[in-house]
């Protein structure tokens, strides 16, 4: 690990300044990917600002909405009462992700803004745009079997890995945000950037930016939701293809339905057309196939990943199949 | 005394110490042979000599099985390697050093982690506890021990302190109520040996057994 500079932030202001001041500065708050990163020489800021001692770890109901703090930690979440109650899918994503230990480490905020483990961008002898913008990508003619099938351009087809912010796509999360210009809401949509001639940055958050929460609106998505993850071993991995499905019944008939996807790209996937072929339908096995074949509308396949437009579609079939019957 | 003590001064048998210490001190001393100065490595790369200061170590307090510590940490260090390398308190193992095994599960706080994928000076006030603190004291295992051994739960034991500590918090959190549960939350330990089956068993026996874990 390259040597660097720490220094602790107890206030969000200091850390705020601390980072605007220095380019070469980042946040470390759990650490379970940064520290992965600048061990392989992936990354290497020059000073890490300590950010866990900023009081910012609170699951609070506030009116029309549940606010979790950028520092709640994903296991901690997982198991909120409030959260449990009020936003199973996003108890049930992050429980898919990482395993206990990390869910112990890792934050809310640091959940979104991992970095792809696309193993062109985790290698270092090898090309990629994100890592090293104008090196080229390795994966694009390479195994791409892990990579993306939406949104992806000819300088990068990573996938964002992280399960909780396929959750917070579907339910319409906001993320709240402090900076050197003062504070400001970005819708969860507008978090992540799809990769297009700039891959090496994956959010809209600008310099000296801190996360702070999430705000996740009041919604009656608390029965008929199921996050499912297909990956190669049972637990304990990143996903092939993963889905968020969340309905409310009127009986048979689907009065209201949130279908996100990740491991497809760069960001996750909502699938806004998908989810209005669903409404006002009978939830049966046949709606389900006509709103997967919607959802899955210009996917493209690399040479590697083409079994992705099979899964992909079996996947939110299974999922809205499995969220009904819950 | 005894319960604040600088890292690099610790005591130890040195009877039963004496190969490990032997390895340590001699790769340690291969090491810093081989290993520039700060403001030499600080000039190579550009930076002026009071940035190079800073690099230096930092104060750090923490408590481990119950003993309070007052270190000079390099930031760069691992929880992990401050474990091993500074407190010489090997029986957390380093297997991937990227949190994909689980070998180096610690508690802290009484919350399990990977020690390899944290900073030591982010424990700045922190209780952590080690596989060499769980047990009650004297010659006594902690239950879990007991349980491993008698199941056979391990072959080259090399995961098995994380195992173990990772097993005693699953059931303290809760999630050791049926087979799938276990396998699901045990799930960040990995064991190439594949003693999973047995891994299991012995963390059912200690749930069924109502012992305090």
């Amino acid at each position: 690990m390259n040597q660097f500079q720490y220094v602790r932030a107890s206030k969000p202001k200091a850390a705020i300044e601390a980072l605007a001041r220095d380019p070469n500065a980042q946040f470390i708050a759990g650490g379970t990917n940064l520290l992965d990163l600048m061990k392989r020489g992936v990354m290497a800021p020059q000073k890490l600002i300590d950010i866990n001692k900023l009081p910012l770890d609170k699951i609070e109901r506030q009116e029309g909405n549940i606010r979790i703090g950028a520092l709640a930690l994903n296991g901690a979440v997982a198991e909120d009462k409030l959260v449990l109650e009020k936003l199973p899918l996003l108890a049930q994503a992050l429980n898919a992700g990482a395993s206990a230990q990390l869910r112990n480490m890792a934050t809310v905020g640091g959940n979104m803004l991992q970095r792809t483990r696309c193993p062109y961008f985790y290698d270092t002898a090898m090309p990629c745009n994100k890592r090293e913008p104008g090196t080229g990508c390795g994966a694009l003619e390479g195994y791409n079997r892990m990579h993306a099938i939406f949104g992806f351009s000819d300088k990068c087809i990573a996938v964002h890995p992280s399960d909780m912010s396929v959750a917070l796509a579907a339910l319409d999360a906001t993320v709240l945000v402090s900076g050197p210009k003062g504070d400001r809401r970005i819708p969860f949509a507008e978090l992540h950037r799809l990769p297009g001639d700039q891959p090496h940055i994956d959010t809209t958050l600008g310099a000296g930016e801190l996360i702070t929460a999430v705000e996740v609106p009041d919604n009656a998505f608390t029965r008929h939701v199921h996050y499912l993850k297909v990956r190669e071993r049972a637990s304990y991995a990143f996903a092939l293809v993963s889905v968020a499905a969340a309905l409310q019944l009127d009986g048979s008939t689907i009065k209201d339905a949130r279908l996100a996807m990740g491991g497809v790209a760069h960001k996750p996937w909502r699938l806004a057309d998908a989810e209005k072929t669903l409404v006002g339908k009978p939830a049966t096995d046949e709606t389900f196939r006509q709103a997967a074949e919607v959802a899955m509308r210009g996917a493209k396949a690399f040479q590697h990943n083409a079994y992705k437009l099979k899964l992909g579609p079996n996947s939110i079939v299974q999922a809205l199949k499995n969220a009904a019957a819950a | 005394m005894a319960d604040e003590q600088p890292g690099l001064s610790l005591d130890h048998d040195e009877h039963s110490q004496a190969r490990r210490t032997f390895l340590k001190q001699s790769s340690l001393l291969t090491a810093l042979a081989f290993t520039p100065g700060p403001v030499v490595r600080a000039a190579a790369a550009e930076l002026d000599e009071k940035v190079a200061a800073a690099f230096e170590k930092v104060p750090l307090k923490l408590a481990v099985n119950g003993k309070r510590y007052k270190l000079q940490v390099e930031p760069r260090t691992t929880l992990l390697d401050l474990l091993r390398e500074q407190l010489h308190l090997t029986g957390t193992k380093k297997g991937c050093d990227y949190g994909q095994c689980g070998a180096c599960t610690v508690h802290v706080d009484g919350k399990r982690i990977n020690s390899c994928l944290t900073l030591a000076v982010m424990q700045e006030g922190k209780e952590v506890t080690t596989i060499e603190g769980l047990a009650p004291g004297g010659d006594k295992l902690h239950p879990m021990q007991e349980a491993f051994i008698k199941h056979d739960g391990f072959q080259c034991g090399y995961c098995t302190p994380g195992q173990i500590m990772s097993a005693v918090a699953c059931i303290r959190e809760g999630h050791a109520d049926s087979e799938g549960e276990i396998r699901e939350y045990m799930s960040g330990n990995i064991c190439r040996c594949g003693a999973y089956t047995n891994i299991v068993a012995a963390i059912q026996e200690v749930k069924n057994g109502g012992q305090r874990v």
